[in-house]
Order: structure tokens, then C-alpha cells, then sequence
């Protein structure tokens, strides 16, 4: 590359209004993120209708204070790349539509961007990839299996068939009457407690990468409640841990098998239930065991930004993808 | 000054250019089609159209609401942005202002709303005096039935603008019977020309804080209040 490429990236798909400056994919110029997570506390979740009012006010803010920070000018900029899906419709629409606006008023090239494939090249901005790599990818809406040979391909060999590993922590933190978001609160609680009841393991088919958590988070539920019919007493922190144990093993065993069947280099994981803990250290201790190395962002970089949207719109742009000015926003767009 | 005018608040979509304050550009869709896929390219077709380039525009002008939520959004998120990134003043409008402009020289009480479910409406009554629009009533999301009583007790002519017309007409009529002027199909759809000329003479917002004239709560949020109001 003679040249360098610098890519504003913009990203709304949910609760956070970001924009980011990347320069060639791996080098942060500016990440501004602005997290709505007060104002949907009280609601106990993220309500779509606010998090749209949200970004459009503070979508010029953050744009600025981007530029701002990494003294850049327009005339560096060489394209924006905008997340166009999957996520909540409305809040998508702001930041798709806003970077249409700059895409035409600056006369820049645009470029859609996957959410997913942003959280794995969020690695990128640390590491740099060797292919054929695999991903992890486990957030509140996601929890994915993807092997990928090259840049800008994606194989998802995985999913979810039900609720996310996320949401099942969401709901089991709500529970337990843990504060939203429950995740880092229950990763807390387990750390304290001992993993006192054997929940399930979904392991599902044989040779099956996808997964399933809605059995597990139904068990925890049936278990509180029996517990209480019976004046029992279960201790929170247990609770915590036994669900937290049962959520990693299938996590760590599948992705530890992936690797190895499909002779990977490396092991990225994305995604904001990256950030946990009890994940980190299970995945850690499985792959020191192997040669492969394993990634794990660091936590700025685990939640949703723009610099991961910045970075993976970074490989679309040198491969030749433009969206044009009817861009739109697609809540279910999927990883190719 | 070149100004671009662009309005997604409800169903029809506009987008015009003014050169100070004549039309030299104007395009209106009354369609029940997307306005995210569709606009930029509109702004983009009607400005090659006229030969103007983005870093020639001056100054933008928007309708902010009431409407659609989402279409307000896709209004704002765009003009904000063009404004912020060419550096020049963004304007809101009202969408029910640019409405009432259908009626700039009616003799009486413009009446201006859009249909907002269950019995109600956002509106808010103007006034035309000299050269301008004057809002008599504040804008509001109230039922439909307590605005025409209100209306009712003033005795004056009113000239109804509303693309949600039909769904109205009879209640209109039975309220305020020989008041009410109701025209035909154009009046009643906003037009992007006026829209530009309204913004022309205002003030120009802060790009930042220029927000939609939603008129109504997020439902969760509106919830949220009611039940701290009952908790107490
Ligand atoms: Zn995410």
C-alpha cells in the first residue's frame, strides 16, 4: 500500500452512537463512543424508540468530536464505511442515513458494513490476522461460530438457535434482580460463588457447531422457583456460577473443537460478552493446552464502536464494494 | 443563496432547491415507499438536475415533525449531517407549519394535522397575518374531538389541511358544520417549496441540538411516568 487509507466509520445499530477514525484497518486515529446504557437502565433494556431519539441527537456531537480528536480533515478521509445491519431498524436508519448525507456532501465513497464482521476485525485494530482464522463472536444478540480464509469472507459454521449467550445472561441477572445490563453482574456474583448445581449443557447434534441457551436459562428459572416453593436457599453467587459454568464450557468446548478440526492459526473472539471473565479465563486455559494463539480484544474494543466498523469497512474499500446512495438499513442483514 | 429543503415526516416525501426565495427545483412523491432508500438519491438527482453542487448549498431547511417517527429521523439524521459536514446553518421547521402554508392567504383559521391513532391528532392552528404564518394554537397530540369543540367556540372560518383528510372529514363536518372549508387533494399534501421559504426567514438552530418535534413521549418513556406518578 503506497498509500494510506483512513476510513470514518459510523455505528448505531443499538444502544450506541459511535464514530471512529481508522487509519488502514489497524491503527486508531479517534473512537468516540456515546452509551445511551443510563437512559435504558430504568426500562431494564434497551427500548428501540429511545435509542433512535438518542442517536439523532447525538449523532453531529460525536461525528465532531471524532475529528476533533484525531485532528483530521475531510480531505484525509477517503471513504465512510456505515453499519447497515443486523440490529435495531430505527437505530440503524440514523447512522445509515447520516453517512449517506456525508458520503454525498463530501463526495466521498460509502461502503455498508456488517455488524459481526465489524467485532471481529475490532481484533484487528491489536493483532494482525492469519488466516485461516476462527471467531467467536458472543454478544447480547449474537453467538457465532466463523471461520474465515481470507479477508472480507465469512463462514458461519455456528449460530444460536435460540437466544443469544447475552440475552441469557440478561434475563438470568433479571432474576436475580441484578441491575440491566445483568452481564458483568453476574460474571461478578460467579466469581464469588461455587458451582454448587449442575445446570445443562446444550451440546445439541453430534458434530453440531451451533448452540442453544433458552434450556439453560429455563432451568435456572425452574430451579429459583422450586427452590423457593421449598424454602430453600440458594445463594445468588451460586446461582451465578453454576449458570456461568454451564455457559462456557459449551462456549470454550465447541470453538476448542472448531479450531482443531478445521486447523485454524488463530482464535479471535468479538462481541461484548467477551468482556467477561469467567469466558476469558475458560478460553485462555483451553488454547494454552493447543499451539494456537487466542485473541481477546481489549474490553473498549469487546462492546459496540465505530473502529471496528472502521476497520472491517477498511477491507471492504480495498476490495473494490461501494453501497450507493440507497444504502438502507437491514435489520437482519446476514454474514457473507 | 441556494437552499435545499428537504421533508420525510409523513408519507409524502419532499425535496426542493431555492435560489433565495424562488423555486429552481422540486420534486414530491405521495407514495408509501421508503424514504431511507430514497431520498439522497432524490437530493442527488434534482441537484444534478439544476447544475448545483453540495459544497455550492448555503443553507438547509428540514420539516422536524410531527409525523412519522422514523421519517422524521431520516429527515433530521440528513440534514444535520449535510450541515455539519459543508459547515453551513440547518433550519427545522415545523411539519404542520409547512402544512398550514397551503392556507397562507385564507381569511380565518388554517387548520393543519396528521392522523396519530386512536382518536388522535397532532395539530396546531395558524393564522395568516401580512407576510406570515402565526401560530394561534400551540402545537399538541390531543383527540381529535377536543380540537374541533375548541375550534367551535371561535366562530371562525376553518380551512382544514390534512394528507389523513378522509379518515376526518365526518367528524370535521359534524362539529363544525359551515365552518369547516375542506379543499381538494393537493392542498392537502406539504409542499417542499414552502417549506424552503419558511426556513428561508427563520432562524437558523443549532446543528447539534436541532431535535424532532416528535409532540409525543416515547411509549416507554411515557409508561415509565405514569407509574412513577403512581408509585407515589
Ligand atoms: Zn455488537
Amino acid at each position: 500500500m503506497s498509500k494510506d487509507t483512513i476510513i470514518l466509520g459510523i455505528e448505531t445499530s443499538c444502544d450506541e452512537t459511535a464514530v471512529a477514525i481508522v487509519k488502514n484497518g489497524t491503527e486508531i486515529i479517534s473512537n468516540v463512543v456515546s452509551s445511551q446504557i443510563e437512559s435504558h437502565k430504568r426500562f431494564g433494556g434497551v427500548v428501540p424508540e429511545i435509542a433512535s431519539r438518542h442517536h439523532v441527537e447525538q449523532m453531529t456531537l460525536v461525528l465532531e468530536q471524532a475529528f476533533d480528536e484525531g485532528q483530521i480533515t475531510w480531505n484525509e478521509i477517503d471513504a465512510i464505511a456505515v453499519t447497515e445491519g443486523p440490529g435495531l431498524v430505527g437505530a440503524l436508519l440514523v447512522g445509515v442515513n447520516s453517512a449517506k448525507a456525508l458520503a454525498f456532501a463530501k463526495q466521498k465513497p460509502l461502503v455498508g458494513v456488517h455488524h459481526i464482521a465489524g467485532h471481529i476485525y475490532a481484533n484487528r485494530l491489536e493483532q494482525e490476522f492469519d488466516f485461516p482464522l476462527l471467531a467467536l463472536i458472543v454478544s447480547g444478540g449474537h453467538t457465532e461460530l466463523v471461520i474465515m480464509k481470507e479477508h472480507g469472507q465469512y463462514e458461519v459454521i455456528g449460530e444460536t438457535r435460540d437466544d443469544a449467550a447475552g440475552e441469557a445472561y440478561d434475563k438470568v441477572a433479571r432474576m436475580l434482580g441484578l441491575p440491566y445490563p445483568g452481564g458483568p453482574h453476574i460474571d461478578r456474583l460467579a466469581h464469588e460463588g461455587k458451582e454448587t448445581i449442575d445446570f445443562p449443557r446444550a451440546w445439541l447434534e453430534d458434530g453440531s457447531y451451533d448452540f442453544s441457551f433458552s434450556g439453560l436459562k429455563s432451568a435456572v428459572i425452574n430451579k429459583i422457583h422450586n427452590a423457593k416453593q421449598r424454602g430453600e436457599m440458594l445463594k445468588d453467587e451460586d446461582i451465578a456460577a453454576s449458570f456461568q459454568a454451564s455457559v462456557v464450557e459449551v462456549l470454550t468446548k465447541k470453538t476448542l473443537r472448531a479450531a482443531k478440526e478445521y486447523k485454524v492459526k488463530q482464535v479471535i473472539v468479538a462481541g461484548g460478552v467477551a468482556a467477561n471473565k469467567g469466558l476469558r479465563t475458560a478460553l485462555a486455559n483451553a488454547f494454552s493446552e493447543t499451539d494456537i494463539p487466542l485473541y481477546v480484544p481489549p474490553l473498549s474494543l469487546c462492546t459496540d464502536n465505530a473502529a471496528m466498523i472502521a476497520a472491517a469497512g477498511t477491507i471492504n474499500y480495498w476490495n473494490g464494494k461501494r453501497a450507493g446512495l440507497d444504502l438502507n438499513a437491514n435489520a437482519s442483514l446476514l454474514l457473507k | 443563496m441556494n437552499v435545499l429543503a428537504i421533508d420525510t415526516s409523513n408519507q409524502a416525501m419532499g425535496v426542493a432547491l431555492l435560489k433565495d426565495d424562488e423555486i429552481i427545483g422540486e420534486m414530491v412523491t405521495n407514495i408509501a415507499k421508503n424514504h431511507s432508500v430514497r431520498l439522497m438519491p432524490a437530493v442527488e438527482k434534482l441537484m444534478t438536475e439544476v447544475s448545483l453542487t453540495p459544497d455550492q448549498l448555503d443553507k438547509i431547511v428540514v420539516a422536524k415533525g410531527p409525523g412519522s417517527y422514523t421519517g422524521v429521523r431520516i429527515g433530521l439524521s440528513i440534514a444535520k449531517s449535510m450541515a455539519w459536514a459543508l459547515g453551513i446553518p440547518v433550519v427545522g421547521v415545523s411539519s404542520l407549519e409547512v402544512l398550514a402554508y397551503q392556507g397562507r392567504f385564507f381569511d380565518g383559521y388554517v387548520f393543519p394535522f396528521f392522523d396519530a391513532r386512536r382518536g388522535l391528532v397532532y395539530t396546531g392552528i395558524y393564522q395568516s397575518q401580512g407576510s406570515r404564518l402565526r401560530l394561534v394554537y400551540e402545537e399538541k397530540n390531543l383527540s381529535m374531538e377536543d380540537a374541533l369543540l375548541k375550534l367551535k367556540e371561535d366562530h371562525k372560518k376553518v380551512l382544514c389541511l390534512s394528507p389523513d383528510i378522509i379518515k376526518h372529514k365526518d367528524s370535521i363536518h359534524r362539529v363544525l358544520g359551515d365552518l369547516a372549508i375542506i379543499p381538494e387533494g393537493p392542498f392537502h399534501i406539504a409542499n417542499p417549496g414552502f417549506l424552503g421559504l419558511a426556513g428561508l426567514y427563520k432562524e437558523a438552530d443549532q446543528t447539534h441540538t436541532l431535535t424532532p418535534n416528535y409532540l409525543r413521549l416515547a411509549e416507554a418513556e411515557a409508561k415509565w411516568l405514569q407509574a412513577q406518578k403512581e408509585n407515589k
